[in-house]
């Protein structure tokens, strides 16, 4: 016997994946490119990392970028001085995020709302900065170069994913898919049951026994892991990394994507970037002002849209028909 | 383990001040296992700080609380609770975007020890879909069970919050106004339900109430606070007979 809302969210968990499994047979049909498919993939899993927290904790970091740089500078260093392995590069760049991200997170999770949005931009800004000063680490200024993806050696076959977009996708796919699965699986279990409890209430959190800090901390950690491996997942897209990846715009993206698709729901955010990154692509080709519009877009969902685009209510669309219309009987 | 003569709840002479206002002077208490203990009181008599004291909200100035033999003064709020000691709020505190049964389910996994679990066995889940089912049973929200909090009566929303402290399997139960804000139907429901829960159930509870009526019927002793201090403890037979209270308190009332 299942529920509507069990067959709704049934139906939905297949259409993304058939989506997600045929991108590279109907993207090129829409006048899109590979790196951009891989991009909403990149970024989508940046998003829902955050959401992992923002979402299904309550709790807004405004830092997440720092862990998204961490993570791609920590592959790229790795594929350049340690390793011509790239899953080995992919882990220890994750890695590298994760474990900064633990332990700032032990330093934050006492404060609350404002508070805490303000620390994790600061922290997160100390790792711009280091990036940025560190020139013969990290590049300075110009970025991280120097390294490139390496092909997937399996024995018998190897995955040349440098060369072929394609193969790189279903890797990053492959990833992704990973990463995701072991959020949703972790928010179904009762340790995911006290996040959502923690969001809903706090205080009550506490007084069922929840120690809420220990718990914030650890879903922290775990958003800033899956953020880092998104990052990780960006500098063998782009074989490069640079400042910018680590500077709270960065995390301001993020935070966009993941309202434009909808806090409130797991898969939201990934539509969010969907919506992001082809808007960016597609309005940055036509005018440097894109961000100007991408912000009017951002405003309207917000208003119209409280609950995400993947929140939208039927009751929603009728509510703007009707305002339109009154604003037309008024204005005629 | 607490013999029939010890108590499971020991306050010891505690104080505590915001500032210049002691909201709360020189308190004790002792609840044996088992009694139904009502905290009574005009506004402003320091109920609710003392309660806030009990469960941990904050820590008294001075003074002790013993719980269960252990002094549990200087503990974190949710470690009084994993040793047994829940309390409801005044102001329902219930998780209102998800079912009632989803509440209770939180509260059954962390009393089960789960919290930190990443993983949950069939015979784990069908364990605590029982302890659930018994609970939703006991507080008569089995018909509910389904809705979102938000969707149901006060009434029903302070049974949920009654319900999700069951389910934390608690040795000693604090209510704070357990029948604030309700109607006469609403107020004799609950009053029904924690009669049940102590007498069939074998509850010790601890409850902050206002109104006379309801307390009178209920509770084994009682202890009435007035700006903060004791100002009479015994039973409703000695608390009625109390002259003090009747000028303080009962008088008021009338």
């Amino acid at each position: 016997m299942m529920t509507d809302t069990a067959q709704r969210k049934l139906v939905l968990l297949a259409a993304i994946w058939v989506i997600l499994l045929t991108v590279p047979y109907w993207l090129p049909f829409t006048g899109g490119y590979m790196a951009l498919g891989t991009r909403v993939l990149v970024l989508g899993l940046a998003a829902m990392s955050l959401n992992f927290l923002l979402g299904f904790t309550g709790v807004l970091s405004f830092g997440h970028a720092a862990y998204f740089g961490l993570g791609a500078y920590g592959t790229g260093l790795a594929l350049k001085f340690a390793t011509n392995s790239t899953p080995l590069a992919l882990f220890l760049g994750t890695l590298l995020g994760g474990v900064v991200a633990a332990l700032l997170g032990a330093l934050i999770v006492r404060r609350r709302g404002v508070y805490f949005a303000m620390v994790t931009i600061a922290f997160g800004q100390v790792f711009y900065f280091i990036a940025f000063r560190w020139h013969s680490l990290t590049g300075g200024d110009d970025g991280l170069s120097g390294f490139k993806r390496q092909p997937l050696n399996f024995g018998v076959w190897t995955a040349n994913i440098l060369d072929n977009a394609v193969l790189f996708y279903f890797f990053v796919l492959a990833v992704f898919a990973i990463a995701t699965a072991i959020m949703g699986f972790l928010l179904r279990t009762p340790f995911g049951h006290t996040l959502l409890a923690i969001r809903e209430n706090e205080r009550r959190a506490r007084f069922l026994g929840i120690p809420v800090e220990q718990h914030i901390w650890l879903s922290f950690t775990i958003s800033g892991f899956f953020v880092s491996l998104a990052g990780g997942l960006n500098a063998l897209l782009n074989n490069f990394a640079d400042p910018t990846m680590l500077n709270y715009n960065q995390s301001g993206e993020i935070v966009i994507m993941v309202v434009l698709g909808g806090m409130r729901s797991f898969w939201g955010p990934l539509v969010g970037a969907a919506v992001f990154v082809v808007l960016q692509d597609y309005l940055s080709s036509m005018t440097t002002n894109w961000m100007s519009f991408l912000g009017a877009i951002f405003v309207l969902v917000v208003l119209f849209f409280p609950r995400g685009v993947l929140g939208m209510r039927f009751g929603n669309l009728l509510n703007i028909a009707g305002s339109w219309l009154k604003l037309r009987r008024a204005t005629s | 383990m607490s013999g029939p003569s010890e108590n499971l709840l020991d306050v010891r002479n505690i104080t505590k001040a915001f500032g210049s206002l002691v909201a709360v002077s020189n308190v004790s208490m002792s609840v044996p296992a088992g009694e139904l203990h009502a905290v009574i009181g005009p506004n402003g008599a320091g109920k609710t700080t003392f309660f806030n004291l009990i469960s941990g909200l904050f820590s008294p100035d001075v003074g002790e609380i013993v719980f269960a033999g252990t002094n549990v003064t200087q503990l974190p709020a949710y470690c009084r609770v994993q040793s047994g000691m829940v309390r409801t709020f005044q102001i329902t505190e219930i998780f209102p975007e998800i079912s009632v049964r989803e509440n209770v389910r939180i509260a059954a996994e962390v009393a089960a020890g789960y919290r930190l679990r990443p993983w949950i066995s069939g015979a784990e889940t069908t364990a605590i879909d029982k302890h659930i089912d018994e609970v939703l049973a006991l507080t008569g929200l089995s018909g509910n069970q389904d809705r979102l909090v938000s969707e149901l009566a006060h009434g029903d929303q302070r049974a949920t919050e009654i319900a999700t402290a069951l389910a934390l399997k608690p040795r000693l139960l604090l209510l704070d106004e357990p029948t604030a804000g309700m109607g006469d139907q609403e107020t004799y429901e609950i009053t029904g339900l924690i009669r049940r829960l102590h007498r069939n159930s074998g509850y010790t509870i601890v409850l902050i109430e206002h109104d006379m009526r309801v307390v009178f019927h209920l509770a084994d002793r009682m202890t009435v606070l007035d700006q903060g201090r004791v100002l009479a403890q015994g039973s409703p037979q000695e608390i009625a007979a109390n002259e003090a209270v009747q000028v303080a308190y009962l008088g008021k009332a009338t």
